[in-house]
């Protein structure tokens, strides 16, 4: 006789959170029950440790009756607000035609055509996002669609030692071409856990852009699954931009389906203070004439901890892939650590695949070029990493979020993208 | 006369080996100096320490420039103070336009100087009208600092640089090395149109070339650490003929 073996700190962990009552999530979380944690012996979370999260006693997130939360976080009014995983009905933004938002609730998720059918639920964080969820955020993109300005969500974790688990799904049809922006912040959030899981499926011939930035308080928590399927002809793009955080960890897992897609994962992550940011990217070529690309740049300050892990994977019947995979970092500081592993695996025979990490100081010669001219030292560094991270920073195409970008940049670290 | 660089006695280590043994040298407003002498001399270690080079340290002597003491300065303050080196090796800087940088640049140095900052406007025309001097492209001024650029624009991109901040004193730092006769003239004919009766310019080369088109006051030869001979543009020629062994078989007698 076989019982699964309980584990205490998943059990400790779940002890402050309300069982669910929904039959479905209530069948996930007997599976939640189950599981562990990972810890750094695994070598998916080899650099990475999650006990501050583990070992937490968090509260579910509620909607608050806060008006003001546009205002607190400059943004141009035009965006839906997503506080604590919830949708607030009470904010709207422009209407977008073809673009149709809804909250699904548990339970009702047959409602979504392919909803949860990729994410793997054996990820843990994965699992307790399904187990928790209160609503997902869906978001259909009708065929033919062409957004020229791209609808953003805004995301708000609010309160102290809150849970939320905002969970999205994005759906863009047939010849759709869409932008989302996602930002990420948190209100009086000490110690609070955002889980966050997307999922986007991106039809034939669909374009589908993401801009991502992430800006919570350096005592929170955060971990975001994106888990993306491309059809054949199509073209999926995500930016992600990390200026703040406790504990940051990005899964983007990208299936591509179909031939002939072209997909972009670009990244550009400054951070000080004890921040720890970990990026992990799988890409899952199944089949032929495809093309990938990842750009990720680091600049860590102080204390702060950076991890990139870029997985591709060239099935065996998908020839002619080219998958290129770039990592470069800037490390400001003595006590700033770099961890950078790419992981190829290749079983097609007739594919172009690269990588490249590079981790370094900026350059003295550099410097003193700058400084010869009558530019002063701070100022010269200032002008360097920007240089470095304009690459990243010129592929977003929410302007306002550019805009949100640079005024954390000034007000963070004293300067701004040239 | 106005004296703008006067060198007293310098001695300059780098990693704990002594280079600059004792170097005296005046430069007035108005005047062109040559420095030449054979390889490992110091002329570049001179650049490097006028110019606020980290990693050499001065262990004797005093440099003042415009009357004021450089060698206690930052390298951005002397470049503020007018002071400019043309590099030998320009740096090259991606994603950092040319542009934006010299107008970083000026900036600054109008803020050290407590005059107004240039306009967008007024800066665009002065980077038309000086890039013409040595002939550099406008595509040229917009693109990241020297990257891709060819040796010979990387040594013009210089001299328009020096044009931009109209320094007191320049020190070209083997601006002829790797330049073909035509870009060489290109460069020497900007120089000289920059060349007034309130600046001065130090010329550090290797060969006379150079100063058949930007024509010497004072030709200086350079050896272990030391000026060892001054005399004008005749010396020049006499070295290139004879190179530099008769000078020290004078010094020996």
């Amino acid at each position: 006789m076989s019982a699964a073996v309980l584990s205490e700190k998943m059990n400790s962990f779940l002890t402050s959170l309300v069982v669910p009552e929904e039959s479905g999530q209530r069948a996930l979380y007997d599976q939640l029950t189950e599981k562990d944690f990972p810890t750094t012996k695994n070598e998916y979370w080899k650099y990475t440790r999650v006990g501050k999260i583990t070992n937490s006693k968090f509260k579910k997130g509620q909607r608050t009756e806060d008006k003001g939360l546009r205002e607190k976080f400059l943004l141009d009014g035009n965006c839906l607000v997503v506080e604590n995983g919830i949708l607030r009905d009470d904010f709207t933004c422009d209407k977008i035609s073809g673009v149709i938002v809804t909250s699904v609730k548990p339970g009702d998720e047959n409602k979504i055509a392919g909803f949860g059918k990729e994410l793997n639920l054996n990820h843990v964080f994965s699992l307790l996002n399904a187990t928790y969820y209160q609503e997902v955020i869906h978001i259909n993109i009708a065929a033919k669609t062409e957004m020229e300005a791209p609808l953003k969500l805004v995301f708000i974790t609010n309160g102290e030692n809150v849970i939320c688990n905002p969970r999205i799904f994005i759906h863009a049809d047939k010849s759709a071409q869409a932008k989302i922006s996602m930002q990420f912040v948190s209100l009086n959030d000490k110690g609070s856990f955002c889980n966050v899981v997307s999922e986007f499926i991106v039809e034939e011939n669909a374009r589908l852009t993401i801009d991502k930035l992430q800006n919570e308080s350096d005592a929170s928590f955060h971990i975001s699954t994106e888990q993306v399927r491309q059809e054949k002809n199509s073209f999926f793009q995500i930016n992600t931009m990390t200026l703040d955080g406790g504990l940051i960890r990005n899964n983007i897992n990208l299936i591509v389906a179909g031939e002939n897609c072209e997909s972009h994962m670009n990244g550009a992550i400054i951070v000080k203070g004890n921040t720890h940011v970990d990026n992990h990217t799988f890409v899952d070529h199944q089949v032929a004439n495809c093309f990938s690309n990842e750009n990720y740049k680091y600049v860590l300050e102080d204390k702060s901890t950076g991890v990139f892990n870029g997985r591709v994977i060239v099935q065996q019947h998908a020839q002619k892939i080219n998958a290129y995979q770039k990592n470069s970092n800037i490390l400001l500081s003595d006590f700033a650590l770099m961890n950078s592993k790419p992981e190829l695996e290749i079983y097609a025979d007739d594919v172009k695949c690269s990588h490249g990490s590079t981790t370094g100081q900026l350059d003295d010669d550099a410097i003193f070029y700058l400084q010869a001219r009558g530019i002063s030292k701070d100022k010269a560094k200032k002008l360097l990493v920007s240089a470095f991270i304009n690459e990243i920073t010129d592929q977003f195409s929410d302007e306002s979020m550019k805009d949100a970008i640079q005024q954390i940049l000034i007000e963070k670290h004293g300067w701004a993208i040239n | 006369m106005k004296q703008l660089l006067n060198i007293k006695n310098l001695h300059a280590e780098v990693a704990g080996k002594e280079i600059l043994k004792g170097l005296n040298l005046t430069v007035n407003a108005g005047e062109v100096h040559a420095i030449m002498g054979p390889n490992g001399a110091g002329k570049s270690t001179l650049a490097s320490v006028l110019s606020g080079k980290e990693g050499y340290e001065v262990t004797e002597g005093s440099a003042d420039f415009d009357g004021k003491n450089i060698l206690e300065l930052e390298a951005d303050e002397r470049a503020k103070e007018g002071l400019f080196l043309a590099f030998q090796y320009p740096v090259e800087i991606p994603g950092v336009s040319n542009i934006n940088f010299l107008r970083t640049a000026l900036n600054e140095i109008r803020e050290y100087r407590k005059q107004e900052q240039i306009s967008a406007k007024d800066f665009m025309t002065m980077v038309r009208e000086k890039s013409k001097l040595v002939e550099l492209k406008d595509n040229l001024a917009s693109r990241s600092v020297n990257e891709g650029f060819s040796g010979g624009e990387k040594k013009r991109n210089e001299i328009f640089q020096m044009a931009m901040l109209e320094p007191k004193l320049a020190i070209l730092d083997e601006t002829d090395s790797g330049l073909d006769i035509d870009a060489l003239r290109i460069v020497a004919a900007g120089v000289n149109k920059l060349k007034n009766k309130d600046n001065a310019i130090i010329v550090i080369t290797h060969y006379q070339r150079l100063l058949d088109y930007i024509v010497p006051d004072f030709v200086h030869v350079l050896a272990d650490g030391k000026i060892v001979k001054t005399g004008d543009k005749n010396l020049a020629l006499e070295l290139e003929e004879k190179g530099y062994d008769w000078i020290f078989a004078d010094q020996k007698a």
